[in-house]
């Protein structure tokens, strides 16, 4: 279970998250949506923290972050941009998470096979293709088998094969009762994914609910659509 | 705790061999030395020319290497600060990890033709020793300044490394003529004491007036260097310099680190 109580948090002058409260729900999938810097970065960052709010309060599992490392013990992070020393090759990469997390992968040879990565191991994370690299990124995210996934735009640079995969992948995180967390522009996607949709606006939750109840209220069979009608809605 | 300080500090060991970058460093060194070492003898005047070499060169290096490492690893930084990993302990590994490196190269470097002429053995030892001591010292000085820019300017590239040159150019070259300017200008007035504090502000400054004390040769290398020495004579002088220089390794590596453990990633 995730908790944010009024959590603020500006860059200069720019207010990014807006005095906001929000549980996101345990052994849930939740879709994180929202126009560009809306602030789901900066959200899943706090929960990360790597940026630190300006006020507020967020709680993990019964953990309150302030500035403690050990409770990240149990989160997996799949950051946007999967960027990594040129030099360094794949295996070696998962190789020094493995020592700083001290924790034993547990779907290691699993998530290989399933992104047919086995070919890539031995290569230099700089000839990979943007594909690969982010294929590398849910590794490192997943394979320790966390209880919380923070997935941001995830399936953006993947192969349709590669995507399916991964969501198949997700589906299955979340029946076991992982709370995972997305960020994604593809709306089909999270409908597929996500039973509960947090939908942001200028730092702001204009939504906060379970995605069937979301679709009935605007009596859209798509995701798509009711969220372009809310944000109509809310600039008129 | 400390396993994940080695295991970091490994890691930027073996990303840096393999770069070559760090071997080529430690190359330009090696060549220097032996090539002065055999024009010039194995006298003092070789490594004064290798001081003046090294008092450019490793601010400058140690610099665009901390900075530059800060922005090409931005996003490695971040997925790193989203494992269990203390803050503090990253920036701790991450110093480390890029200034032994440095430093081992310009070591390694310097030491090795030195020993092979005989220079390590011979009466020259200690200058030799102190001389290696100072470019260890400056590295980090300078990669902890690096470090900090990099990490002040954050967004905005142009502006630290502009910042890089300009503080480079400023207590590398502009300093020492500066201050001869001010003195000669106000040479009516006791400037003793300016001259000292001026020369305690600028870590280069410092290395430098160390070795003319070392050398006991102050009035050759400029004037900041006769002043200490008149001022503090050698020894006392050679250990207020060494103090100074230590605040100064340990002023910046602070800052940054205080503002890695505050900073939004």
């Amino acid at each position: 279970m995730i908790q944010i109580k009024n959590l603020r948090k500006s860059f200069d002058s720019k207010t990014v998250l807006n005095d906001m409260t929000l549980d996101i729900p345990a052994g849930q999938a939740t879709g994180l949506v929202g126009p560009n810097g809306s602030g789901k970065t900066t959200l899943i960052k706090s929960l990360l923290g790597l940026v630190k709010p300006d006020s507020g309060l967020i709680t993990i599992n019964g953990t309150d972050l302030n500035g403690n490392s050990v409770y990240r013990r149990d989160i997996g992070y799949m950051p946007q941009i999967a960027r990594y020393p040129e030099s360094m090759k794949v295996y070696e990469l998962l190789d020094f998470i493995k020592k700083l997390r001290d924790q034993k992968p547990v779907y290691e040879d699993e998530l290989i096979e399933q992104f047919n990565l086995k070919p890539e191991l031995e290569k230099s994370l700089r000839v990979l293709s943007g594909g690969n690299r982010q294929k590398v990124g849910a590794m490192v995210a997943m394979m320790f088998d966390p209880q919380i996934l923070f997935l941001d735009e995830p399936t953006a640079g993947l192969d349709p094969q590669s995507s399916f995969k991964f969501k198949e992948w997700v589906r299955r995180e979340k029946e076991n009762g992982k709370t995972v967390v997305i960020t994604s522009h593809i709306m089909s996607e999270l409908e597929e994914l996500t039973d509960h949709v947090v939908f942001l606006l200028e730092g702001k939750i204009r939504y906060d609910g379970s995605m069937k109840e979301l679709l009935r209220e605007h009596k859209d069979a798509r995701l798509e659509a009711a969220i372009a009608n809310m944000m109509e809605e809310s600039t008129s | 705790m400390n396993s994940l300080l080695i295991h970091i500090i490994q890691n930027e060991w073996k990303s840096l061999l393999r770069g070559k970058w760090v071997v080529g460093y430690g190359l330009i060194f090696l060549v220097l030395t032996d090539t002065l070492l055999r024009f010039a003898g194995a006298g003092a005047e070789v490594l004064l020319s290798l001081t003046n070499v090294m008092l450019l060169f490793i601010p400058l290096v140690g610099m665009i290497y901390g900075i530059l490492y800060i922005y090409q690893s931005r996003e490695f930084v971040e997925l790193l600060l989203a494992q269990p990993i203390q803050r503090k302990t990253l920036y701790k590994g991450l110093f480390a990890g890029i200034s032994t490196p440095l430093i081992a190269a310009y070591m390694l470097g310097i030491a090795l033709p030195l020993g092979w002429h005989g220079v390590l053995v011979s009466n020259t030892i200690a200058p030799a020793v102190m001389v290696l001591l100072l470019g260890a010292v400056l590295t980090l000085i300078f990669v902890a300044l690096g470090f900090f820019l990099g990490l002040w300017f954050y967004e905005d590239r142009i502006k630290g490394f502009g910042f890089t040159i300009v503080i480079w150019l400023f207590l590398a070259i502009l300093y020492d003529g500066l201050i001869l300017a001010l003195i000669f200008m106000f040479g009516d007035y006791p400037l003793e004491r300016f001259v000292i504090a001026v020369s305690m502000a600028n870590p280069i400054d410092l290395a430098r007036i160390i070795v003319m004390l070392e050398f006991d040769i102050s009035a050759l290398m400029g004037y900041t260097g006769a002043v200490f020495n008149r001022f503090f004579g050698s020894s006392l002088g050679i250990i207020t310099a060494s103090v100074m220089l230590l605040v100064w390794v340990s002023v910046p590596a602070w800052a940054g680190l205080r503002l890695f453990a505050k900073k939004d990633f």
